[in-house]
């Protein structure tokens, strides 16, 4: 019963974000940049691959981001603006399966938005090669689980919060992420003893997204240590599911008025 | 046992960065017993829709008790056996009213082969048998209204909570939605609903409760509610002049020779009954005046200002 619940509003939340005009608006700036990649490359020398890779990762990285904030913040906050989930709580369903759903829904959203992105972009490279290339796709599928543990923290903002401040909270968690793996070092440098730690606990507090990032290498075609994509996706599932958690301890307890 | 059972329920709501209490519910009980149809009269402003909110679920009581058959409301028990029609409802634009209902009966757990055959019966039944194409967002008002009353009944729920179900609809509709509930009620169901349109109240239900600032000031049948004070009698008198009746009471309307006067109270009752024969009048009848349901109503609003 409980998986049909969270399958019901997981279908509910994908249509409604596969109907969103700006999914559609995001998803053709992102192709057109992947497309334009191809000419930009004419711009540079010998190194017309790595352009078109370069360009292209930041595209699918870049539009998936704001694909996710913008429906991520919206999704949650929209049901309870427009009041329909008047009619879903009500139901026999406890309100982490309606997260839940909502989340899955997004999931699903986000895993397509990526596929149609990378694919399109291995086809400029595969133009430009002949060939398929791994360290790519590599590099999508960690943008994927990124891009899982950004919309969380919209789910999360916008949980309690407006559109407005949950889409500045969660572009500053996004940008925030990306420098927070200085932390650690700045943490074994500074100096005392309560300083270190109190920076320890930011670094494990904060999402760390350099995680995800394999576009250098994939760039340059450099090795990546083994091991390293597994212990991402497991960091990324692990810290969305602390998210989702956190989110759903907010909704347990909130009135709809 | 009760279909719900309210017990010293309070609610306040903090709202503000700095947060401002605010006191909507000031200890309510109520019982809605079961099969019978309830209504939840009250000013607006009163705590009407908090108080339903929080039987369904959507509002955490900050103190009491919400009872549905026995169980806590805040359990998936206790929601299974409930249908809930908000006041003004919203649906997902986007859907047409059959995916509108089967996303319904998903989230109530009902097998496909069960909901497949009630979908279509609802439909039929809110009057939206024709309509099942149109996309949500093309609808009326009153037609979300029916939509919304057939997805509270998609699990064929024990109890119906209705918030202003009569409210947006035009009078057929109103006829109509007062014929659903009263065929609900012959099913044995109960109905608890919510209105500010008192002559709908009064067609429809067996007891009422008038709320007035987050308390109940009044709950009984109808008969309790409305018998309690006579407003007065109608005496029709016949062989009359108007003008012999002074200082027995009020004439309300003369018709032909029947002159209809109105008194306040017993012993204006028993002095025009006295006096009239004596001054060679002639009483065809008597007939109390019950207070209206409004009458009460409005009595008990303006006691808090």
């Amino acid at each position: 019963m409980k998986p049909i619940a969270i399958a019901a509003i997981a279908l509910t939340s994908f249509r409604e974000a596969v109907r969103d005009k700006i999914l559609y608006l995001l998803l053709f700036f992102g192709l057109l940049l992947i497309a334009t990649s191809r000419v930009i490359s004419w711009l540079t020398v010998g190194a017309e691959i790595k352009i078109i890779i370069d360009i292209g990762l930041a595209g699918v990285s870049i539009f998936g981001v704001l694909v996710s904030i913008f429906i991520g913040i919206s999704i949650v906050h929209k049901e309870i603006e427009h009041k329909t989930i008047y009619t879903i709580i009500p139901k026999p369903i406890h309100r982490y399966q309606f997260i839940l759903g909502k989340f899955a829904g997004l999931a699903i959203t986000l895993l397509l938005n990526v596929i149609v992105m990378s694919a399109m972009l291995q086809i400029a490279i595969f133009l430009k090669t002949w060939s398929w290339n791994f360290p790519v796709f590599r590099a999508c599928v960690l943008i994927l689980f990124e891009l899982l543990v950004i919309v969380s923290i919209a789910i999360l903002f916008s949980s309690f919060s407006t559109p407005i401040l949950s889409f500045l909270l969660t572009l500053m968690l996004y940008l925030i992420g990306h420098i927070s793996y200085n932390l650690i070092g700045l943490a074994q440098k500074a100096p005392g003893t309560l300083l270190p730690i109190l920076l320890k606990v930011l670094y494990y507090v904060l999402p760390n997204l350099e995680n995800f990032n394999l576009k250098t290498a994939a760039v340059h075609n450099l090795p990546v240590p083994p091991g390293f994509v597994w212990a991402s996706i497991q960091y990324g599932l692990l810290y969305t599911a602390v998210v989702l958690l956190l989110s759903i301890t907010i909704f347990q307890k909130r009135d709809f008025s | 046992m009760d279909a719900i059972s309210i017990r010293n329920l309070w609610k306040v709501f903090r709202s503000g960065f700095i947060p401002r209490r605010r006191t909507v519910l000031r200890g309510i009980n109520l019982d809605v017993r079961q099969g019978e149809v309830f209504a939840f009269l009250g000013p607006n402003g009163a705590g009407k829709t908090t108080t339903i909110k929080t039987i369904v679920n959507l509002i955490r009581p900050t103190n009491g008790d919400v009872l549905i058959f026995g169980k806590k409301a805040s359990t998936i028990d206790a929601r299974r056996r409930i249908g809930f029609l908000p006041e003004n409802p919203y649906f997902y634009q986007y859907l047409r009213p059959v995916e509108f209902l089967q996303f319904n009966a998903d989230l109530c757990g009902l097998p496909r082969r069960v909901s497949r055959t009630r979908i279509p019966e609802l439909l039929q039944l809110v009057g939206l048998g024709d309509r099942t194409q149109l996309p949500i967002r093309k609808f009326s008002k009153g037609m979300v209204q029916r939509l919304g009353m057939a997805q509270a009944m998609i699990n064929d729920p024990d109890l119906l909570i209705l918030d202003e179900p009569l409210s947006g609809l035009d009078p057929i509709g109103r006829k109509e939605f007062r014929d659903i509930i009263l065929d609900l009620r012959d099913r044995g169901k109960t109905i608890f609903f919510s209105s500010h349109i008192l002559q709908d109240a009064e067609m429809i239900c067996h007891r009422a409760a008038i709320l007035v600032n987050g308390e109940v000031r009044r709950i009984g049948t109808l008969e309790e509610l409305t018998a309690q004070d006579i407003a007065g009698y109608e005496i029709s008198i016949q062989g009359f002049d108007a003008d012999r009746i002074s200082g027995l009471g009020r004439i309300i309307a003369t018709q032909d020779k029947t002159i209809f006067i109105q008194v306040s109270d017993q012993t204006g009752l028993d002095r025009a009954l006295s006096e009239i024969p004596a001054r060679g009048g002639q009483i065809q009848s008597v007939i109390p005046r019950r207070k209206t349901l409004e009458d009460v109503f409005m009595g008990e609003v303006q006691k808090k200002s």
